[in-house]
């Protein structure tokens, strides 16, 4: 990781390329296990994120690789709802949830408002640290017999019939929820502290809008999903019957409390991965987002809506009819702000300047795979069809489009987009692109198919399944080989570079941002002087068309 | 059924219909929108595609069209809302003539218990075209009554009777699945739904081995239990008769009143203290752990028979008595 420059660079002038930078200074494993630079605690989070990416989609590989044939025959009953638990758990808590913020938006929001590190640096490295022990408790409980209750925890089950290691990980998802609630308190105080002078809120790149409605939700609903889990805690541990109907409780009072955060929960997946397409549309169409107040409010409405829709999960659950009605007008209803931002991004390309880069197609991608996740959204929405698939693969399908499709779409479109920025090097463009096109491809093949199979009746998480579901299945395990492919070249082209990529200049795409008036990779301090900002944010052209002036590229 | 591609389940109950045509609804209007936004971005990706380095001019935005893609789509909502409750709300209440069934989950298998007192495990025989009423409950976990032939599923869980009906209307075997996770065999947990004309039906109740009717089992429970000591028929006993209980309105200590129905006796038996009624003190026992799942619905129909108000809806289909056909639906004839 030597990013010293040792000869000027190519095109760039040479006053953006300082002595050294935020790798360069300070050298060894302490000085990386004990920052306080947010950029440092950044890829210490892409290190760990990418490496229960690797675990996460190994569970993900045996599932598929079992449901080839309609008989249980690779793994045992047993062994196959732990694989399931575990890809869950991991893929959920450990890389969704936190991917995009803690990633991108640790890099990138100090750097946006033009502040040196976030509010509080110490707690920064505090969530890292937080992750890295709830991450630990998860391994610890997979490899001391695994966990079988599905990475929903429902009770009765979880409480009290499961004999698998429930505490261990429910106590790992436990302590990985604070890292998330520190991470969105100390977003949302740097939001609203360190903006450099005339960065107005209105300002704010859409990236930073995006992450203060997701840290909103991380610290109002995290903390609810702590509180259900130590009352699954108390109730294994010491007998407490918050959920066991033979003593009086009530074991739909679980599913409550843990979709009350758990739906929200998939806003803070998508909204942060919805930032990163605002800023990945507006630079590589090189115009002004369409409808900036539209797309900022719409993530703070997708933020409040969020809130009041878990009741979506429990139509066939026996929750009041009334009820029922209130929660699927209100799920149809958090549509419209998703809809809102996909017209925006569409009119911010009209009449724009093009171009097809690495990041540009997965934001492409990203619009194919949030269509689908988002409108068959609708579909579950719908009482009556609802309780045809709740429980299916059509469920299965429509969340991976949403979480997978939408979220980590977004999350690699801006790992791409920024990775010159972060590490001072780029990335071979081809690679890039063959890798876009590999998800998408993949992607589609993979969960597509499982539509059709929840429509027909499949449910989920069965080890065997009836004869006439294998076609769907095969299709989709082989989806799921070229969807995998197109995740490891990533890991491969980016580890290449960090040593053999061509250096990268401070702003490779002629992008607008303040992130892109520091060098790459950014000095420990980010900006020297403080930034003075005069400008709207995405000014890609000045609105007088005689002035207007190209720099760079 | 063998192995071709099948890429949509069939359709065999009253209420499969409505649900298909709401899919069918959504589905194409996703279709079209999905196809004209990607089209559009298609369009704009090719038509300015970037060949020089100019910045294009900017455009803030248009009220109107904020306007426009927030309303539109928001209206086009509701009518997909109402659509789906319509049909749910049809399909939540059954008709007072619906036959009456009884399904007891446990991990990892369906029992099955007819009023006459047939059983079966992990199938069900229905005749066809004919309303039919489950009353469901679980010995542990939460499972789900799942037959997507029908398009109806309902979480049985435990400590409660969970519902649902339906009409089928096409004769065959249908699955039976569980949908709710509910342990290692999970996916074991498997069946099969036999929809039969009315003569193949009656041949098929009279050719099982049956026991003593559920109303019978319950009775003989009700006395082997002590429950007789005190609910006596005349009402002198230590406790409230239960004759004419089941389906009315019971006063209780409270001052409250609360609907004689099977989870409000299914409680009082199990948990006594929960709802006093009014006039007398708790000195019955729980009989949590003294009764199981099966039992307590044998008492419950003992006691409901004992209801002349309930009498019509508990006579199982030892006769084929004439029933009003609950909602004028059409109804593709059987076979």
């Amino acid at each position: 990781m030597s990013a010293t420059l040792t000869h000027p660079t190519e095109t760039v002038p040479a006053p953006e390329q300082p002595s050294d930078n935020y790798i360069t200074r300070g050298k060894g494993v302490m000085s990386w296990l004990l920052t306080k630079d947010h950029k440092r605690i950044a890829l210490l989070y892409l290190m760990s994120i990418t490496a229960m990416s690797l675990l996460g989609g190994f569970f993900a590989a045996l599932i598929r690789l079992e449901l080839i044939t309609p008989g249980g025959d690779l793994l045992s009953a047993e062994s196959y709802n732990k694989a399931f638990t575990m890809h869950g758990v991991i893929m959920v808590f450990f890389i969704l949830i936190p991917a995009t913020p803690a990633v991108l938006g640790n890099f990138l929001i100090p750097i946006m408002v033009g502040a040196r590190d976030l509010a509080f640096p110490r707690i920064n490295l505090l969530s890292w640290y937080l992750y890295i022990a709830g991450a630990a408790l998860a391994l610890f409980s997979m490899i001391s017999g695994g966990v079988d209750t599905g990475w929903t925890f429902y009770t009765p089950y979880s409480s009290t019939y499961s004999n698998s290691a429930v505490m261990t990980t429910a106590l790992g998802a436990f302590i990985a929820g604070f890292a998330t609630i520190l991470t969105g308190l100390n977003f949302i105080v740097t939001v609203h502290k360190m903006r450099a002078p005339g960065m107005t809120w209105f300002r704010l790149p859409l990236f930073v809008w995006a992450h203060y409605a997701t840290s909103l939700v991380q610290i109002l609903g995290t903390p609810v999903i702590a509180m259900t889990l130590v009352l699954v805690a108390l109730e294994r541990a010491l007998g407490f019957s918050f959920f066991n109907p033979n003593n009086g409780g009530d074991p739909i009072l679980f599913q409550h409390l843990f979709w009350f955060y758990s739906h929200p929960a998939v806003y803070i997946m998508i909204l942060p991965a919805m930032g990163v397409i605002s800023e990945l549309v507006t630079c590589f169409s090189r115009k002004k987002v369409f409808g900036y107040s539209f797309i900022a409010m719409s993530s703070v409405a997708i933020a409040v809506f969020g809130f009041v829709v878990w009741g979506h999960h429990l139509f066939v659950s026996g929750q009041s009819i009334y009820a029922g009605m209130v929660f699927s007008i209100l799920s149809f209803m958090v549509a419209i702000p998703s809809a809102i931002k996909v017209f925006n991004w569409a009119a911010t390309m009209y009449k724009g300047s093009i171009s097809y880069d690495t990041p540009m197609l997965y934001a492409f991608g990203f619009f194919g795979l949030f269509l689908v996740g988002g409108l068959t959204g609708l579909i579950c929405a719908s009482m009556a069809i609802d309780i045809h698939i709740h429980d299916t693969y059509f469920i299965v399908a429509h969340f991976h489009y949403i979480m997978v499709g939408g979220g980590i779409m977004g999350y690699m479109g801006g790992l791409h987009y920024w990775w010159p920025k972060m590490t001072g090097r780029r990335y071979p463009e081809l690679a890039g692109r063959l890798s876009a096109v590999f998800v998408f491809l993949g992607f589609n093949l993979t969960f597509f198919p499982q539509f059709l199979l929840g429509y027909m009746g499949m449910p989920r998480r069965y080890h065997a399944y009836p004869e006439e579901f294998q076609i769907l299945n095969v299709m989709s395990s082989s989806g799921a080989a070229v969807l995998a492919m197109g995740y490891i070249l990533p890991m491969i082209y980016f580890t290449w570079s960090l040593f053999k990529g061509k250096k990268a200049p401070a702003n490779p795409y002629g992008a607008k941002g303040l992130e892109w008036e520091i060098p790459s990779p950014p000095p420990t301090e980010n900006f020297t002087t403080t930034p003075i900002v005069t400008e709207e944010a995405y000014a890609y052209a000045s609105e007088d068309e005689e002035t207007h002036e190209v720099k760079h590229v | 059924m063998a192995k071709d591609l099948q890429l949509f389940p069939d359709s065999a109950a009253a209420g499969a219909a409505g649900v298909d045509a709401n899919y069918f609804f959504i589905v194409a209007v996703s279709v079209f929108f999905a196809a004209g936004i990607s089209l559009a971005i298609l369009y704009f990706a090719l038509r300015y595609k970037r060949k020089s380095e100019e910045m294009p001019k900017p455009i803030h935005g248009s009220l109107i069209l904020e306007l426009g893609w927030t309303v539109i789509p928001f209206l086009i909502a509701m009518v997909m809302f109402a659509g789906g409750a319509v049909v749910f709300f049809r399909s939540y209440n059954p008709p007072p003539s619906a036959m009456e069934i009884f399904i007891v989950g446990k991990q990892w298998m369906w029992k099955t218990q007819h009023p006459n007192g047939v059983r079966e495990i992990n199938e069900l025989h229905v005749p066809v075209n004919r309303a039919i009423k489950l009353t469901m409950t679980t010995e542990d976990v939460i499972h789900s009554y799942y037959i997507p032939a029908f398009r109806v599923k309902k979480d049985v869980v435990p400590g409660q009777y969970s519902t649902m009906w339906f009409e089928p209307t096409k004769v065959g075997k249908y699955h039976l699945f569980c949908a709710e996770y509910c342990g290692t065999q999970h996916s074991g947990m498997i069946g099969s739904v036999y929809v039969m004309e009315e003569a193949d039906y009656e041949a098929w109740l009279s050719g099982s081995v049956r026991g003593e009717t559920m109303q019978q089992a319950g009775e003989r429970l009700f006395n082997r239990l002590g429950c007789a000591t005190c609910h006596k028929a005349d009402n002198t006993g230590r406790g409230p008769t239960l004759v004419d209980v089941f389906g009315q309105p019971v006063k209780l200590q409270s001052g409250m009143s609360v609907l004689a129905d099977e989870g409000y006796l299914r409680e009082s038996i199990l948990r006594p203290s929960a709802k006093t009624v009014a006039g007398y003190t708790v000195e019955m026992p729980t009989f949590q752990g003294q009764i199981s799942e099966e039992g307590l619905l044998q008492v419950i129909g003992y006691i409901k028979s004992l209801s002349k108000a309930a009498q019509p809806a508990a006579t199982p289909a030892a006769k084929p008595i004439e029933t009003p056909k609950p909602a004028p639906t059409a109804k593709k004839g059987g076979n």
